[in-house]
């Protein structure tokens, strides 16, 4: 397996004594979509800035490309571009001024025809030459989100990238980030949409109060934690669930109206239950099923974690 | 883990984009940067070599009004150094845009570079500006022209480095002016600006010579017109000990981490 960054033991006590982060150990691998989900106050944007050199962590350390993030902070962060959680932009600069800028600082001899590709593809072409101020909030997202492409990282940190944007922008961003993995590069987003993890990652990590409480292959943490549950609505109602399906995690619901079968992904009997109700005849009138999404999983784990 | 080349030992584009982007920022405000000076000089020249310069004919061989010169470019080199290079490092902490900085393959140096590079630069124009201003108004000679250079370049980068450290520091807009109001002006009025503190009766004399200012002025005032209230090496030497103090500190703040990061 390919590693790009690792993180071994990094944890982060802030001044004010807060501690924001337990000696974290996490892997991303090459070319891979990995969403960082977790409540507010959960650490993502704490983990994102050491990781970044903006936060100075209180033990642990970084490796990006082989490259320690303190000892060898230039070949590590000049493999890495950040899209960070506030709009914090030079208001009176020109968009193609400050995307230029963003090019050098990060040691890249000027490309404009590069630079030009990354405007364009966040439709800013047409506002090169606006002062950032004369932007609206998602406009400006945009601005730094070709910041942070304007050294063509190897990795890409979206902080919450989509916080404030409507569903157009937010599409065109999904867009680029599936265009940017094409060509191999590695993206790190940590968001309040679990859809969006569920829509766009390879793997996902729930971090909360400070500890990543699992990393996991999405599909197979849908498949593993994922319940589903399917709803039979009754022809008549029932005051009870009969005894002859004992054994059955089967429950009643609205009012004896409803049936509903919970079952693992892994561990379904629909069709044996089917007959089973035929032999008991119990008439339905409709079949309902339902898959647990990430929000049900995600809820599910934090709260799991806090009865603990 | 797989692994990239390394990065070149210098990010010259980063301080040059560091440098450049300082620069920029001072010709969209060149009212403020250079104008208001240039004013604020003339108002001095009216006032101060006409108004008391026809009282005091001569210091020490030179006209009054000539006699002021080296102070007044002083006075404009030690505030605006000092509010150039703390405004640019604070703007960047005050609108969050200092993770850009923080994040990139940017060392210290290099950052005290672009940015002290930039505002020593300002400075260095707004003195040669003042210069010509002041020949306007007064007969000028320079004896030491390449000694007056050297102590406007050395001025302007030590306060461009006292500037950045304020910036630093600085927890809010009325802090970044706290230190050039109440600090650098009345140091450099009572730092023989306008006088020579040979004028002075003693004690006061004696307590001039512990303001670091009077040692500017006065070996800025020995270019111009080889002589000064103390001796040239002695200038100096103070100002390179001045410079040095404020290049530890910056190492140290970022050693530290200090008002920078969490
Ligand atoms: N500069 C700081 N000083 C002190 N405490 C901080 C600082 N920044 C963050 N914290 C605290 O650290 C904890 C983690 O914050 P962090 O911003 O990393 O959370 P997050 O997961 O990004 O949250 P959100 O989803 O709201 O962005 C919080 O309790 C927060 O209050
Ligand atoms: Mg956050």
């Amino acid at each position: 397996m390919d590693v790009v960054l690792s993180v071994a033991g990094v944890s982060k006590v802030y001044a004010s004594g807060q501690r924001a982060l337990e000696p974290v150990n996490l892997d991303i691998r090459r070319g891979e979509i990995f969403a960082l989900l977790g409540p507010n106050g959960a650490g993502k944007t704490t983990l994102i800035s050491i990781i970044c050199g903006i936060v100075t962590p209180s033990t642990g350390t970084v490796t990006v490309l082989g490259h320690d993030a303190q000892r060898d902070f230039r070949s590590a962060r000049r493999a890495i571009g950040l899209v960070p959680q506030e709009l914090s932009v030079d208001m009176f600069e020109t968009v193609l001024a400050t995307v230029k800028f963003s090019r050098r600082l990060f040691g890249r001899a000027p490309d404009n025809a590069y630079v030009e590709q990354v405007l364009r593809d966040l439709s800013l072409w047409d506002k090169r030459d606006a002062k950032i101020r004369e932007l609206s909030g998602g406009m400006k997202r945009r601005v730094l989100i070709a910041k942070a492409l304007s050294h063509e990282p190897d990795i890409l940190f979206l902080d919450e990238p989509t916080v404030g944007v409507d569903v157009a922008l937010r599409r065109d961003m999904w867009k680029l980030v599936h265009r940017l993995r094409a060509k191999g590069t590695t993206i790190i987003l940590t968001t309040h949409y679990i859809e969006e993890a569920e829509e766009m990652a390879d793997r996902v990590g729930v971090i909360d109060k400070g500890r990543i409480i699992l990393v996991e292959d999405k599909a197979a943490l849908m498949k593993k934690l994922g319940k589903r549950r399917m709803a039979i609505t009754l022809q008549t109602p029932m005051a009870a669930v009969p005894s002859a399906l004992e054994g059955w995690s089967v429950a009643l619901d609205d009012e004896g109206k409803t049936l509903v079968y919970t079952f693992d992904s892994e561990n379904e009997h629909i069709p044996i239950l089917l007959a089973k109700l035929g032999e008991l005849g119990i008439g339905y009138s409709d079949l309902e099923t339902h898959k647990s999404s990430l929000e049900d999983i995600f809820v599910d784990l934090v709260e799991r974690k806090d009865a603990a | 883990m797989s692994t990239s080349t390394h990065a070149p030992a210098i990010n010259l584009h980063g301080i040059w984009a560091i440098y450049r982007f300082e620069m920029a920022r001072a010709l969209r405000t060149l009212w403020q940067s250079l104008v208001t000076p240039v004013i604020t000089t003339s108002l001095y020249f009216v006032v101060f070599g006409g108004a008391i310069g026809s009282k005091i004919s001569t210091v020490g061989g030179v006209g009054y009004g000539s006699f002021i010169v080296p102070g007044l470019i002083m006075l404009s080199l030690l505030t605006q150094s000092i509010s150039n290079a703390s405004i640019g490092i604070y703007f960047p902490k005050f609108t969050g845009t200092v993770f850009e900085l923080l994040s990139a393959p940017v060392s210290a140096m290099e950052m005290v570079v672009g940015y002290v590079g930039a505002a020593a630069t300002k400075s260095i124009v707004l003195g040669l500006i003042i210069l010509a201003t002041a020949a306007l108004f007064v007969p000028l000679q320079i004896v030491h022209p390449f000694a007056m250079l050297a102590f406007l370049v050395l001025t302007s980068v030590a306060f461009s480095l006292f500037g950045f450290i304020i910036g630093v520091w600085a927890k809010g807009f009325e802090q970044l002016s706290f230190v050039p109001a109440l600090l650098i002006t009345p140091l450099t009025f009572l730092g023989g600006a306008f006088y020579s503190i040979d004028m002075l009766p003693q004690p006061w004399r004696t307590v001039s010579l512990f303001n670091p200012v009077v040692y500017l002025v006065s070996g800025f005032r020995w270019a111009f017109f080889d002589k000064g209230d103390v001796s040239v090496g002695v200038s100096l030497g103070v100002t390179a000990v001045f410079l040095l103090a404020c290049l530890g500190v910056i190492s140290w703040i970022f050693k530290t981490g200090w008002r920078m990061k969490n």
